[in-house]
Order: C-alpha cells, then sequence, then structure tokens
C-alpha cells in the first residue's frame, strides 16, 4: 500500500447525490489541512423569481425548485403565508397536508436508501449494478416508491410537483372511500418497511460519531413531520419567527450555496434524519420503535454512516402515521380556509426527508411578495458534511486515494444532500502533498 | 383534473407497472430550467394531438419514476434534452432500443441520475417496454429560468413531428 503523508483527493461531478457538486480534500504532513464541499449554481433565483407574485403562488412555484421534495417546500411556503394571513388549518386539512408529507418521505427515503446508499454498503458501483445481482431487493425499494407515489398523487394531483396544494388546504379535498384503496395500499407497504429496516441494520458500519449540534423540529405528542417549533441537542428552543436570529447563513469563496452556523456557537450544526431521531425518537409510532430497537439503535444515533437505518425507520413511522390519519379521516366540508391578503412577515418551517426547511415573506397589503427567503437542509448541513469529512479522512490516511475517495463519497451521501434545493451535480479531488 | 396528461410516473391508479396503457410518450425536464423544459413543452403540444390510448406523462427523468411510467408499455417514446459536446443546439436525435439489443447504449441524460440510469436499471429488473425510442434535442443552456433558448425552441416542432410520426407508424 502507498502511504503518503501528503495528498489531495479531488472528486469531479460526485455520484449519486441529488444535484452537482465537487469535494475537495488536500492532506499535508499527515495532517488534514482543508476539505471543500464546493457547489456552483446560483442558488437563490427562485427567492428573486418570488418578489412581485401574488400570496398564493410561492407553494407551486417554490415546489419546482426540487424534484424530490416538492411538498416539503409547499408546505414550508403555505405555513409562512397563512401565518400573514392568520389562517389555521382545522383538523382534517391539517391531517391530510400530514397525510401527503408522508408520501413524501416514504418517496424521497426509499429513492435515497436503495438507489442512491445501499451500493456504498454492498459494494456496489450503483443500483443497476445491484439490481442486476438482488434484483428482489430493488424491487422492494421501488414497491415502497409506488405506494408513496400513490399517495401524492391521490392528494397532490400528480406524483410530481403536486398541483393539488394551496394556501388555506387544498383545491379539492378526497373522499374518505377515495383514500381507502390507500389504506389497503399502505398496510401491505408496511411489512416492506419492516423488512428494510432489518435488510439496511445488517451492513456494516465505519466507526464514526459527530458531536455537531443537532437542530429539528418537535411537536410533543408525536414524531416532527410538517409543522412544530425548532429544537436543538444544545437547548435552545425557538419558533419559526425566530430562525433568522439563531441560524446565520455566510458566504463562502468555493460554494454558491451559503453556509449556515448557530448563532453564538462556536461548533457545526446538523439537521436530517438523525436530528430529527435523536431529538424525537420517543413519539415515533410503535412499530417504528420497535424495529428501531431491534436495529439496535438507542434513543440517540450521532453515527451519519447509521443514518440509512434511521431513514428507514422513519419510513415505518410515515406509513403507521398514514394509516392512522386515513383511518381517522372525515372528509371536511370545505376543502379550504379562505386566506385573504394581508401585509407583514411570515415564516414557515417542516421537516423535508432531508432535514428542516425554512421559508419567510414579505407581502404588501395587497398581498404581493415583497420579499423571500428559503434555507434549504442541505446548505444548513454543508459545514457539518465538511467537519464529518476533516475527522474521517484525519482517522484513515493510511487508505490509498481510492478507497478513500470512495469512503469520502460515502460519508457526503450520509447526508443525502440535495444539491438541487441548495443550489444543484456534485464532481472528489484529493490533494496529498 | 387530467391524470392522463399530468400523471407523472402514478400508471394507474395504485402506479402499478403493468396498469400502463399501451403507448405512452414520457417528457423528461423542468421547464423552470431553461432548455430543459424542451420535454414538458413538446408533451404540451402534443395534448390535443395524439389518440386516446396514448398516454402523456410529465417527468423530472428520476429513474424509479421513469421506470414506473413505462413498465409494461409496449412502446415508449422519450422526449428529453440532453448536454453535448461539442454542441450544436437544437441539433436532434433518435435513438431505438428495444429489449435485445444495444446493451451499451446509456444516453446522457441532462439529469444526474438519469435516463441512462432508468435504462439500466430496468433491464436489470425486467421492466423496460418492448421498443423504447428517445428523442434527444441538443441543448444550450440549463440555468434557472424560464423559456427555450431560440435553436432549441425552433426545434420542438420537429421534435413533435417526429414523435407523432412515431406514433402513427407504431
Amino acid at each position: 500500500m502507498t502511504h503518503r503523508a501528503d495528498r489531495t483527493l479531488v472528486t469531479k461531478g460526485l455520484a449519486r447525490v441529488e444535484g452537482e457538486g465537487a469535494m475537495y480534500v488536500r492532506v499535508g504532513a499527515g495532517q488534514v489541512e482543508e476539505v471543500r464541499l464546493d457547489i456552483y449554481e446560483p442558488p437563490r433565483f427562485f427567492e428573486a423569481f418570488l418578489r412581485g407574485r401574488s400570496f398564493t403562488e410561492p407553494p407551486d412555484i417554490t415546489a419546482r425548485i426540487c424534484g424530490i421534495c416538492p411538498v416539503a417546500y409547499q408546505t414550508s411556503a403555505c405555513q409562512a403565508i397563512e401565518e400573514v394571513c392568520g389562517v389555521t388549518l382545522p383538523g382534517p386539512l391539517a391531517d391530510l397536508r400530514r397525510l401527503l408529507y408522508c408520501g413524501e418521505w416514504i418517496s424521497s427515503h426509499a429513492l435515497h436508501i436503495y438507489l442512491l446508499h445501499a451500493p456504498d454498503f454492498l459494494g456496489y458501483p450503483g443500483a443497476v449494478e445491484l439490481a442486476r445481482d438482488h434484483r428482489d431487493i430493488v424491487e422492494r425499494g421501488l414497491a415502497l416508491r409506488r405506494t408513496a407515489n400513490a399517495i401524492m398523487a391521490t392528494l397532490g394531483g400528480r406524483s410530481i410537483h403536486p398541483v393539488n396544494v394551496r394556501v388555506g388546504g387544498f383545491y379539492r379535498v378526497p373522499s374518505a372511500r377515495e383514500l381507502a384503496p390507500l389504506a389497503l395500499q399502505l398496510r401491505e407497504t408496511l411489512e416492506l418497511a419492516l423488512e428494510t429496516v432489518r435488510w439496511v441494520a445488517g451492513f456494516d458500519f465505519p466507526d464514526f460519531s459527530c458531536d455537531h449540534e443537532l437542530l429539528s423540529l418537535r411537536e410533543a405528542g408525536r414524531y416532527p413531520i410538517e409543522r412544530g417549533t425548532l429544537v436543538t441537542s444544545g437547548g435552545l428552543e425557538f419558533a419559526a419567527a425566530q430562525y433568522e436570529e439563531h441560524v446565520i447563513e455566510e458566504q463562502v469563496p468555493h460554494s454558491t450555496a451559503l453556509h449556515a452556523r448557530l448563532a453564538g456557537r462556536s461548533g457545526t450544526f446538523m439537521t436530517g434524519p438523525l436530528a430529527r431521531y435523536s431529538l424525537n425518537s420517543q413519539w415515533l409510532t410503535p412499530l417504528a420503535a420497535q424495529a428501531a430497537r431491534a436495529a439496535g439503535l438507542g434513543s440517540v444515533c450521532r453515527n451519519p454512516f447509521q443514518s440509512i437505518i434511521v431513514r428507514a425507520v422513519e419510513i415505518v413511522c410515515a406509513v403507521e402515521e398514514a394509516l392512522r390519519l386515513i383511518d381517522g379521516y372525515r372528509q371536511p366540508a370545505e376543502s379550504f380556509v379562505s386566506a385573504a391578503p394581508r401585509a407583514g412577515i411570515g415564516h414557515g418551517v417542516s421537516e423535508a426527508p432531508r432535514g428542516v426547511l425554512y421559508h419567510r415573506y414579505e407581502l404588501d397589503e395587497a398581498g404581493i411578495v415583497r420579499s423571500a427567503r428559503i434555507v434549504p437542509p442541505t446548505s444548513q448541513n454543508q459545514a457539518a458534511i465538511q467537519e464529518d469529512l476533516r475527522g474521517f479522512v484525519q482517522d484513515r490516511l493510511d487508505f490509498d486515494d481510492e478507497s478513500l475517495t470512495h469512503s469520502c463519497e460515502q460519508a457526503i451521501r450520509n447526508y443525502d444532500p440535495c444539491i438541487s434545493c441548495s443550489t444543484h451535480f456534485l464532481t472528489l479531488r484529493m490533494d496529498r502533498r | 383534473m387530467n391524470q392522463a396528461a399530468t400523471g407523472a410516473g402514478a400508471g394507474g391508479p395504485a402506479g402499478e407497472p403493468g396498469g400502463n396503457r399501451a403507448v405512452v410518450v414520457i417528457g423528461v425536464g423542468n421547464e423552470f430550467r431553461r432548455d430543459d423544459g424542451a420535454g414538458p413543452e413538446v408533451l404540451a403540444r402534443l395534448r390535443d394531438q395524439v389518440a386516446d390510448n396514448v398516454r402523456l406523462v410529465v417527468s423530472d427523468g428520476e429513474p424509479a419514476r421513469l421506470i414506473e411510467a413505462w413498465a409494461g408499455a409496449s412502446l415508449a417514446l422519450v422526449v428529453d434534452a440532453v448536454r453535448a459536446d461539442p454542441v450544436t443546439p437544437g441539433r436532434i436525435h433518435r435513438l431505438v432500443l428495444d429489449q435485445a439489443g444495444a446493451e451499451h447504449v446509456r444516453p446522457v441524460s441532462s439529469h444526474g441520475l438519469g435516463l441512462g440510469e432508468a435504462i439500466g436499471l430496468a433491464r436489470a429488473l425486467n421492466l423496460m417496454p418492448d421498443r423504447l425510442i428517445v428523442h434527444a434535442v441538443e441543448a444550450a443552456e440549463f440555468g434557472f429560468g424560464v423559456g427555450l433558448t431560440p435553436a432549441v425552441a425552433a426545434a420542438t416542432d420537429a421534435l413533435t413531428s417526429a414523435v407523432l410520426h412515431d406514433l402513427a407508424t407504431a
């Protein structure tokens, strides 16, 4: 094996991440000197695009930022605008919003687990090669996605970029009868979801722990999905309206995505499945909690490589939640609450599959958007990803370039980075001098 | 809502493969990413020009959804904008894949995980349509924004005609 104290690893066009970017690691004299996750695209196009638009439009426009998590964008946008308009969704409409979001979690997590992340653990270059050897496994992933897409198509009108969501609720709500076939499909899916947890729990995980401060939503009594208060593992607790006081975004020279940190803290923070799980595992649904225990997870999980188990547990949780919501559903008389335009500033947060997604809109009295701010989870996680890479590489300097590069890519994929959202395809470069 | 015209990948109410009708045209792309909107634009033009048994699907090109859209179809036509080097914006390519042949053809899509992966995955899972024809147009620009560049806009007539020709001779 070659063991050089000075080297540089560069990956151009990181594979199996949503979007486009590159990674650069420089090692000198046996120490990691620099780690950069480079992201190229102009991230703030949509914020400018929203200015001058009607308050009814951001849910549909921002849904186009990401093909993987449009519901997250729609939900955070709706909540921010509803806050300005003084609208609160009654029970059944709030339940439908959570149900639609469950569909997105199942779809996004199944895609990441089966097609993007599992090949790393099983030694395959990608999903195509995995499918050649394990057709039944990949078919299980696609079956999970079919159920998710059925939820999205039934509630959202179509399975990508749903068109049925509006400020105050939905354009049309389904009858209880329309939801019945979904419940049947979800009951069958529950076993596939549990099999997924058992499967990924058997993977080998590098011994690695991160100490980022964890940030997620919390809603007492249930696992946070579409709403909640912001909490951190360091004891902070704040409402969406205080988000910008606590989460500071900064320019860094090598990236078109802004980097985020918590105000008054010197360390990094992370959002996403590990944070959500560690701050809310007591509120998992019963089978999800049981599956997590059987998979060997404690109440807190700080190994980013085990995020694949947490995602699988969250699929179980989303399936159980979807079933509960459908079972309790009574079709409301109105599909939405009317929202009249008002001047003001509104803030919305929800738990996108990759973590907290924050929106803020300033509206004038005619309901025209004067300014907009969107902070996606991947841009919040960039500093944490770089910090993980630094620690991970430092402990593995004896690896050759190829296996170290592969391990670094895997460490990035732990975060399921959606670079399309945070700005857009990743490229690893490693310099060993 | 016209589910047939807007449904992306949910073939039939449950999105089951095999629930698809025999012929599907899939427009891949995002109209908020300039020339990436070529696929959806061609789909919009086809809306009033195709028979009822032809399913029109707009897709973001994500492999699982592409596979769900074409699984069980006898013929699938995919319209997509592609990167090329060197590039001749607006130049159109027609690529025919039947189940037996073209093992190594992996078209380069404008999407991170795209058509190439979808074809590879569909082959491994035995979920390819009987016949897959890709109509690809070389794009000039994939930046944020709406509207096709002039060369690609000018090519959409020819793309639409080419798809209609394939449908007529299928």
